[in-house]
């Protein structure tokens, strides 16, 4: 047993785990935050993606004790004070989601683009999603999704300025 | 649970990180970005007793110029090495070539390191480092060694580190005058690996080529010099017409992988392609 200690979402959570336990089992098993999902188990689909200090990962393929002492934000943290993030407002507006089941996924990595290029071309999104697999929507949707997000945030930043 | 059960320590220091691998006999792995491991971990391909997690070791995550070269950390994620000014500046091929790695989500944990001791067939850095003339910096409790790409690809998923050692930095030349590089990928479209990936690396003066190194991954069971190719080129003029003669019968389809990605013929195609695309732009570069 190892004794980590992971920030989620802001809050300070200790526990002993086997070191073989992956990050997303942690969340999922341990914390009951089963928003984010497993889809493959093999790196492939990114429904797992969570950030670890900021960035995108699948939370899949990390060991919980690799995260031990660092931060992790899930798809559960990106609503603050019950309003929705401008991304998940997105995905509702733009009909971005059929099943849902990519979405928390979809939502992480598109938050990682958006951290780094508030601007981002169609053809920059399709990119930064490459690591995220949607079984039903065509992406389109998707991309119009990340899209509205990126208006609203850029002028939620002119608003604060 | 997905993986064999081991244990897990934390390196705070490359010696640290030696002692725990030399005293474990082979049954110790080094984890940095983990994005080889762990999936052959899940497949129950390998199964480490004990993992080194050595992805703090900071002094190993940078990218510096030392003299004419570029020394990149062999913990530096390709993230980072996509994002470097240093290497978008001094070699724009390695930066493009890792913005091509994976996904996002692969980039922010994979590292360079991890990648070349890992020596995967179809993984994009090999291409790079043996067109790049590249250095491959290695340490363990009995020194430092430095071999070159062209010695470092044994076979299929073995190089010349042994279980014992560390890769700590890789060395690349930046492009002087005259000089220019690329790589073209033809992608699997799903995992992004390289069904086939050429990196080529040409010197110019007066028009006309002084010598030229042309590596590809993805299409043999280690990522190889197209050496014929290169003495081709030698002494002529780039253009079209010379690099189409080059590159002809770049590859033998006998030596070649054959898979779900593509038969061993289609493979030796591809090598024609990508070589002439990562040849056409490296000129461009180097004019
Ligand atoms: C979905 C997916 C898509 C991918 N697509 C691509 C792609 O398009 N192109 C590509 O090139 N790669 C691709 N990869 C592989 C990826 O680049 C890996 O990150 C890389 O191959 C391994 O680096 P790592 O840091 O994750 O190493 P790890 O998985 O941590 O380690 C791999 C091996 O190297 C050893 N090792 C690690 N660091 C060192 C070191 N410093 N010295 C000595 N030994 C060391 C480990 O012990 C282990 O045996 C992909 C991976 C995934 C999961
Ligand atoms: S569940 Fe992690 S990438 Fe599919
Ligand atoms: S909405 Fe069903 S997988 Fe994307």
């Amino acid at each position: 047993m190892a004794h980590i200690s992971i920030t989620v979402n802001g809050k300070r959570h200790e526990a002993d785990v086997e070191p073989r336990t992956l990050l997303v089992d942690f969340l999922r098993e341990h914390l009951g935050l089963t928003g984010t999902h497993v889809g493959c188990d093999t790196s492939q689909c990114g429904a797992c993606t969570v950030h670890l200090d900021g960035r995108s990962v699948k939370a899949c393929t990390v060991f919980a004790v690799q995260a031990d002492g660092r931060s992790v934000t899930t798809i559960e943290g990106m609503s603050a004070d019950g309003a929705l993030h401008p991304l998940q407002e997105g995905f509702r507006e733009e009909h971005g989601l059929q099943c849902g089941f990519c979405t928390p996924g979809m939502i992480m990595a598109a938050a990682d683009l958006l951290q780094h290029n508030p601007d981002p071309s169609e053809a920059e999104i399709r990119h930064a999603l490459e690591g995220n697999y949607c079984r039903c929507t065509g992406y389109h949707n998707i991309v119009r999704a990340v899209q509205y997000a990126a208006r609203k945030m850029r002028e939620q930043a002119t608003v604060e300025a | 649970m997905s993986t064999y059960a081991f244990d897990y320590a934390r390196a705070q220091s490359v010696d640290e990180a030696l002692t725990l691998l030399a005293g474990h006999d082979g049954e110790a792995r080094l984890l940095a970005g983990g994005h080889s491991l762990i999936p052959a971990m899940k497949l129950r391909l390998t199964a480490p007793t004990l993992l080194i997690d050595v992805s703090g070791l900071e002094d190993l995550a940078a990218v510096t110029l030392d003299g004419g070269h570029l020394a990149i950390g062999a913990l530096t994620t390709h993230r980072a090495v996509e994002t470097s000014e240093l290497v978008r500046t001094h070699c724009p091929a390695l930066a493009e070539a890792a913005a091509g790695i994976g996904d996002p989500q692969v980039r922010n944990r994979g590292t360079i390191g991890g990648s070349l001791a890992h020596a995967d067939p179809a993984a994009d850095y090999p291409a790079l480092v043996l067109a790049l003339d590249a250095e491959i910096e290695m340490t363990s409790r009995d020194g430092t060694r430095t071999v070159s790409a062209d010695d470092f690809f044994v076979d299929m998923y073995t190089t010349a580190l042994a279980a014992h050692e560390m890769i700590t930095r890789v060395r690349i030349p930046v492009l002087g005058h005259g000089e220019g590089a690329a790589y073209a990928k033809f992608a699997n479209p799903a995992s992004r690996y390289a069904v086939v990936g050429v990196a080529a690396k040409v010197s110019l003066a007066d028009g006309t080529c002084r010598a030229a190194r042309v590596a590809v991954t993805g299409a043999a069971p280690k990522a190889f010099r197209a050496t014929a190719v290169e003495r081709r080129l030698a002494g002529r003029p780039l253009t079209e017409a010379v690099i189409a003669e080059a590159v002809r019968g770049l590859a033998d389809p006998n030596e070649l992988l054959s898979d779900l990605s593509g038969s061993a013929e289609y493979r030796a195609h591809l090598c024609e392609v990508m070589a002439t695309r990562a040849l056409r732009e490296a000129a461009a570069r180097a004019a």
